[in-house]
């Protein structure tokens, strides 16, 4: 599947060195896990996802991803594992528009995976044209309303 | 500039209360015509069709025309407001782009002076309107269930929206704490209805339905007005009114798809851009002869700026529940709706409780709100919260106040070159007690219905986008904008028809009383036809 409307023309997206950092904060954020049978978002289908999504987001996750890259000292990729994770957490704590745009770039390409979707218990499809069922649900609690005094306030009362 | 023939009638704005002027003048056989600055949309646009129908919320479809950027829409300065305005331009406005809750103001609403000794009482009161919210919920195509004793009566013509599973676990709740409650007025058809297939339940309602079951007026209005003779342009930005030597309007300058400037001549002219569009082509509409903005010899053009702050609670269960699917609002609660003495604040509140959201809604806002972490325990705490969320709105009362203002920003401009508009608004301390009040309330439900990590968030970004109160109507010309039926006090042929025209605000989502007025508006030009400039 593909964000083909926000999909970015190839000089518009990430140089190399971007999307190595990417990768390697995609793989923080959300890793994979066996526990639960699912990938992480640097799997290789949902990070190429991700590469093509950001649309007008791409400045903010460049920012977000030079920042990360500054308090690593200039080389987020040769600092340790335990010293990567702790600046991505640092970044995402910002809670600024980088770091905000940086966590939506991620999540909407995770979160739209077959496989994702598939064990969360979802159907990986587009709403329409098939939909859902809702339950019609208990409308007998609704006996307990009726017949209540009147709330509403008549400005014709005198 | 190109000039074209004189029009009888000239709508600005096709939105909620500009379809439904169009349509119920269109019986007069006057020439009338609309101008759109937007497009058309088309069902297969939608986002619902594609599986990045999330990600386009925040993008395309996003609810912030400053986000959104789209070539039809215009900048909106709101840097000097803690809330943001959300709109949409196309034909159907904010109609396609709502939740599609449908409630009335209640005849208190009309008269809060009266009543509470605060804003203004309306020129005209429920009584007068009740007619043509009859009217409009048929046009509109309502579902709901009559009976509720917490609103006057009413007839909707479908049946509700299915309370579901979440809906079900907050009637216990409300049954619990002995609190009223019942199933919304919706927009979204139930069952076939005039045309429009029923509700399938794709949860996506807010930025338009591709099944056609939600009620926007290009679906419901339009069809029915262009059948009769009245004539939409669309891509057609208006920059100004202009007035003639007797202080009449002229017509309008607008843009066409082109880029071109034409001048459409008209005999009458009626503004329906709501309550941020319309001020700025107001304010935008100065001239020699109305220096400080067409209409505005009472300066309140663009003041009493009422957005009506809306809080949201929301809270997680154990149980899963309907999540996305299925129309987002599922019931009210007006337990909280009248002024009651023993509180710190007059006025009052609709509880509106939603259903959950999708997979991507959830994560972003759980991770903003810190509740989601990163790392190896996202998936553990992410699946405690998809599909088991229940979500509580406070839809509270916004009080005019001269100081929330729409302006002319001095440098921002729109793809025309058209000064962009300006607000500036501070939440009053009236609407902070209300909103402390109804936080409260709404975690004493959530907890009485299971919910645990229960989180409140004061002013949601870009929400809920009903702008109102910036050209007040009323008797008095140093008071208000327009009189009691929508006309200019200062320009006779000229009318605003949109929630510009509100004096209060009520605590509901405002569509259904805006088209009322439009109605009840359009009614009264009709029965003074012949002497509508008098």
């Amino acid at each position: 599947m593909t964000g083909d409307r926000m999909q970015p023309k190839a000089e518009e997206t990430l140089t190399s060195s971007e999307c190595r950092d990417l990768y390697r904060v995609a793989g923080i954020m959300i890793p994979a896990s066996e526990e639960f049978g699912v990938p992480g978002a640097d799997d290789p289908i949902i990070f190429a996802d991700i590469l093509r999504s950001f649309g007008r987001d791409l400045d903010d996750v460049r920012a977000a991803l030079a920042q990360i890259a500054a308090s690593a000292g200039g080389d987020f990729a040769a600092v340790d594992e335990p010293c990567a994770e702790a600046l991505v957490r640092q970044a995402c704590g910002r809670g600024d528009a980088a770091a905000a745009a940086l966590g939506r770039a991620i999540l909407q390409c995770y979160y739209r995976d077959d496989r994702v979707l598939r064990s969360l218990g979802h159907e990986p499809r587009a709403p329409f044209p098939k939909g859902h069922t809702v339950e019609q649900g208990d409308w007998s609690l609704l006996d307990a309303v009726r017949g209540r005094p009147q709330l509403w306030r008549d400005d014709r009362a005198g | 500039m190109a000039k074209n023939e004189t029009v009888d009638v000239l709508i600005i704005g096709s939105g909620a209360s500009g379809a439904a002027v169009a349509w119920s003048l269109a019986e007069t056989k006057m020439r009338i015509l609309c101008l759109e600055q937007g497009d058309w949309m088309k069902p297969a646009d939608l986002p619902s069709n594609g599986r990045d129908w999330e990600a386009r919320r925040y993008a395309d479809f996003d609810i912030s025309p400053n986000r959104r950027g789209r070539e039809t829409d215009y900048p909106v300065n709101d840097a000097d407001s803690p809330m943001k305005v959300a709109n949409f331009n196309g034909v159907g406005g904010g109609t396609v782009f709502y939740t599609a809750h449908f409630p009335r103001m209640h005849p208190s609403d009309f008269r809060v002076r009266s009543l509470d000794g605060v804003g203004d009482d309306w020129p005209v009161s429920y009584w007068d309107l009740e007619p043509f919210f009859a009217e409009n919920d048929r046009m509109m195509g309502v579902s709901g269930l009559a009976g509720d004793p917490g609103v006057p009566p009413r007839q909707p013509p479908m049946p509700p929206v299915p309370l579901g599973k979440t809906g079900t676990r907050y009637a216990r709740a409300m049954n619990t704490l002995g609190w009223h409650w019942w199933p919304s007025d919706t927009t979204v058809a139930t069952v076939e209805y005039e045309g429009r297939a029923p509700c399938i339940n794709l949860g996506h309602c807010t930025p338009g339905c591709a099944q056609g079951a939600k009620a926007s007026t290009d679906i419901t209005y339009w069809p029915l007005a262009l059948r009769a003779g009245v004539e939409l342009r669309t891509r057609c930005r208006v920059r100004e009114i202009t007035t003639n030597e007797h202080g009449m309007a002229a017509g309008a300058v607008y843009y066409d798809a082109e880029g071109k400037e034409q001048f459409q001549p008209a005999e009458v002219v009626i503004v329906a851009c709501n309550g941020i569009g319309t001020p700025r082509l107001l304010l935008n509409s100065a001239s020699g002869r109305f220096p400080n903005g067409l209409a505005n010899s009472s300066g309140l053009v663009g003041r009493n700026l009422m957005l009506h702050p809306w809080p949201q609670v929301l809270g997680y269960v154990e149980d899963s529940l309907d999540g996305g699917r299925g129309p987002m609002t599922v019931m009210w609660s007006k337990q909280f709706y009248e002024t009651d003495p023993s509180r710190n604040f007059v006025r009052g509140y609709t509880l509106q409780f939603a259903r959950g959201t999708g997979p991507v809604n959830e994560a972003v806002v759980s991770t903003a709100h810190g509740r989601l972490p990163w790392g190896k325990d996202h998936h553990r705490v992410y699946r405690t919260l998809l599909d088991h969320r229940l979500l509580i709105g406070v839809a509270c009362e916004d009080l005019p106040e001269e100081c929330n203002r729409v302006v002319l920003d001095p440098v921002l401009k729109d793809s025309h070159g058209i000064p962009a508009p300006k607000i500036e608004y501070r939440i009053s301390e009236n609407s902070r007690r209300m909103m402390e009040h109804g936080i409260a309330r709404a975690t004493d439900i959530l907890q009485a219905a299971g919910a645990t990590n229960i989180y409140a968030s004061r002013t949601v970004l870009n929400s809920p986008g009903h702008l109102l109160g910036t050209a007040r109507m009323g008797h008095d010309p140093e008071r208000s904008v327009v009189n009691a039926w929508g006309r200019c006090h200062d320009v006779k042929n000229l009318f605003i028809v949109d929630g510009s025209v509100w004096v209060t605000s009520g605590g509901v989502n405002p569509t259904s009383t805006i088209q009322a007025l439009a109605l009840y508006i359009a009614d009264s030009m009709k029965q003074r036809l012949a002497t509508l400039f008098d």
